[in-house]
């Protein structure tokens, strides 16, 4: 037993996070969120070079997966930066076409998604109802009851946070029906949901970090502001969250392929949600008015707590989740 | 990264068949009653012929060696089971891993197997009527004199004292030095001449602690732990402890968190989802700080002011998982009974082993690196 990252995983964490401070995000989200997509592309494509996607595409299909644990270190890194586009729903939906069973639609489109040269959405209704960048996307998917859809997409709605440009969809070509779609798109539902969480537990680590320098420099009456015990007690309790939330997504990735991953990936993401949201909250509040404005750059990560808090199930669908799971 | 426990199932398998057959069908009164600390020293007798009162200990003190991953599988096993409340977890958990650190292979030898048999049970005598959280406070003092020293001064809210045999704390022992200067950690037997013990009723009126009044007590050299005045390291070194892991082990609050699904199956509303959704997050917590155990013993660094944040988890997951269960029980929250019992044991969590507030001071200082108030 040994539950911490070895060596190859933290070294995939740190190569992808060298990689994401390169490429500047959040100059990168605010293109996206004008529709500049260019440098949001071209951040998907190295990322899928340097593996992000193929630890959720298995290797027959072209990938490197399935390597849970690998997955949600890639997503820590991208939610730690913010990276705009369907992260997720790439990975659930790399799940949901391996899980069909149909070799002509996941020949298309596993090592299309492995390679990174697609970007692929999905929309899981009612959880995840709307397809994020379904215009961009070489593949969008919409799971309709029991079929698998073509999603056609509608207008764009606008979202808290500038990088989500969110889709409403309507089904179109029926790619597959039968039982064994609702199957595929429950583990592909898990899998999102997982990376969901990871990017959370991310996203308020660097909101956490930001803060705590911020108040080591900023200063008011003649002192660092983190002296204040008021704001000591506000980032102490933001830690305490995370570093609890964390274990339980490593626990998730872990229990991958046992009939505890739908039980343990909705525990991870109520806590991961409740961690990073209460460190946005205090992130915003030890910041003062800077950390209220759309130019400073942490508040894309505020925005993207905040809209990842409910986005893949709310906490209250996943503690749900969890009683029932344990009713049984 | 893996949390591949097979290798410790065949001890698990042993540990859970032991307390199969011997815990208690019914709950031993409340420990913190003299009728209830006699039992619970007796179960302790018991837990120890069966070398399972200090797993982790080496053998020749009465222990199995056992790894920390067997130690925090015991604890869950002995929870789950139903096991009855350490009474002796002062002693094993606080005094015994300082003597391991810097105690002598004589104090070693003569303290560590009646502490494993439940024949001597220990209090910590830290506090004062000055020195709370504030601890570097403290005016107790241990004064030289032939062969030993001499204690006077006052110590509260000693757990367990009122019924202890032995009290274990720290003294000032030179009045010139000044906070954590010139301390020295004592050991003394509570009956000693010169020590007058008046217990204290905890909020629920049960003796669970003690003040105790030190007049000329004199304790020999030998019960001095590491070097006259090099007390607040001693201390420190208890601290991790105390806010580590090894207080509140995970089992613990697996086992209550299980038990508190059950209540919800029994007296939940499936329609109050106000109220699922706690039942769901004890739960959910309980689960994170099992898994953060594995990862603290799977890490190889020194764990250090980390155990703050530790602290602050589990004692307010403790609190809000038996407010919960009190909810639940609705007009019968407020009757005595196990849930209540593990209620008023709970809201002493934030309080004792330095309040949560200095904890998040700790966390603040030492883990984020935030400015000292007033370091500029």
């Amino acid at each position: 037993m040994r539950f911490v990252l070895d060596a190859e995983q933290r070294l995939f964490g740190e190569t992808l996070g060298k990689l994401l401070t390169e490429a500047a995000v959040p100059g990168v989200v605010r293109d996206w969120a004008t529709g500049r997509r260019e440098r949001g592309l071209a951040l998907w494509r190295s990322l899928a070079d340097a593996g992000v996607f193929a630890v959720a595409v298995p290797e027959s299909a072209g990938g490197a997966g399935p390597l849970p644990v690998e997955l949600v270190t890639a997503f820590h890194e991208l939610g730690r930066h913010g990276a705009p586009g369907p992260y997720a729903e790439a990975v659930a939906a790399a799940v949901l076409l391996d899980r069909l069973g149909d070799e002509a639609i996941a020949g298309r489109w596993l090592p299309a998604i492995a390679e990174g040269t697609a970007l692929v959405t999905l929309a899981l209704p009612p959880a995840v109802p709307y397809a994020l960048d379904a215009d961009a996307a070489g593949l969008a998917l919409l799971v309709d009851g029991g079929r698998l859809c073509a999603a056609v997409p509608g207008g764009v709605r606008a979202s808290l946070d500038p990088a989500r440009r969110l889709f409403p969809v309507t089904p179109g070509e029926v790619l597959a029906e039968g039982p064994r779609v609702a199957a595929a798109a429950a583990e592909a539902y898990d899998m999102g949901v997982l990376a969901c969480a990871a990017q959370l537990v991310g996203t308020g680590r660097r909101l956490l970090e930001v803060s705590v320098d911020y108040a080591r420099t900023r200063r008011q009456f003649g002192r660092p502001i983190g002296e204040f015990q008021a704001v000591k007690h506000h980032l102490a309790d933001a830690l305490v969250g995370l570093e609890y939330a964390r274990p339980l997504v490593h626990g998730a990735a872990l229990a991958y392929g046992t009939p505890d991953f739908a039980r343990d990936v909705s525990a991870a993401k109520a806590a991961a949600a409740e961690a990073a949201y209460a460190a946005a909250k205090i992130a915003l509040q030890v910041h003062g008015a800077i950390g209220y404005t759309d130019e400073y750059d942490p508040s894309l990560l505020i925005r993207r707590a905040r809209a990842l808090y409910t986005a893949w199930g709310s906490p209250s669908d996943h503690r749900a989740r969890v009683v029932a799971s344990l009713a049984g | 990264m893996d949390l591949d426990l097979s290798s410790v199932e065949p001890f698990r398998a042993e540990v859970r068949a032991w307390l199969r057959e011997h815990v208690p069908a019914a709950p031993l009164p409340s420990l913190e009653i003299e009728e209830g600390f006699a039992a619970h020293r007796a179960w302790e007798r018991e837990l120890h012929e069966a070398r399972l009162s200090v797993v982790s200990w080496p053998e020749e003190y009465g222990g199995r060696n056992a790894t920390p991953l067997e130690w925090l599988v015991f604890e869950e096993e002995y929870y789950a089971a139903g096991g009855p409340g350490r009474v002796s977890q002062n002693g094993i958990n606080l005094l015994a891993p300082t003597l391991f650190q810097h105690g002598t292979p004589e104090q070693l030898a003569r303290v560590l197997p009646s502490m494993a048999s439940g024949e001597v049970i220990w209090a910590q005598a830290w506090s004062e009527p000055g020195a709370g959280s504030d601890l570097a406070s403290l005016r107790a003092t241990a004064t030289r004199t032939d062969g030993g020293w001499l204690l006077n001064g006052q110590k509260t809210w000693s757990s367990r004292a009122a019924f202890a045999d032995w009290g274990f704390g720290p003294f000032r022992s030179d009045p010139e030095a000044e906070r954590h200067r010139g301390l020295t950690y004592l050991m003394f037997p509570l009956d000693a001449e010169g020590i007058t013990r008046r217990p204290i009723g905890r909020i629920d009126g049960k003796p669970a602690f003690a003040e105790l009044f030190f007049d000329d007590v004199f304790v020999p050299d030998r019960d001095v732990i590491g070097e006259p005045g090099s007390g607040w390291k001693v201390a420190m070194s208890t601290t991790g402890n105390e806010r580590g892991l090894t207080l509140r082990s995970p089992g613990r609050f697996l086992a209550a968190a299980d038990r508190l699904v059950e209540l919800w199956r029994e007296h939940g509303d499936p329609a109050d989802t106000a109220m699922r959704d706690r039942v769901a997050d004890a739960w959910i917590k309980a689960r994170a700080y099992r898994l953060k155990g594995f990862e603290t013993i799977s890490r190889t660094e020194d764990v250090g002011a980390e155990s703050s944040v530790n602290k602050i988890f589990w004692s307010e997951l403790d609190v809000a998982l038996h407010e919960t269960a009190l909810d639940l029980l609705g007009p019968d929250g407020e009757l005595a009974g196990e849930w209540l019992e593990g209620y008023v044991f709970s809201l002493a969590g934030p309080i004792y082993a330095g309040t949560n507030e200095i904890q998040r001071n700790v966390i603040a200082e030492r883990v984020l690196g935030l400015p000292k108030a007033g370091s500029r």
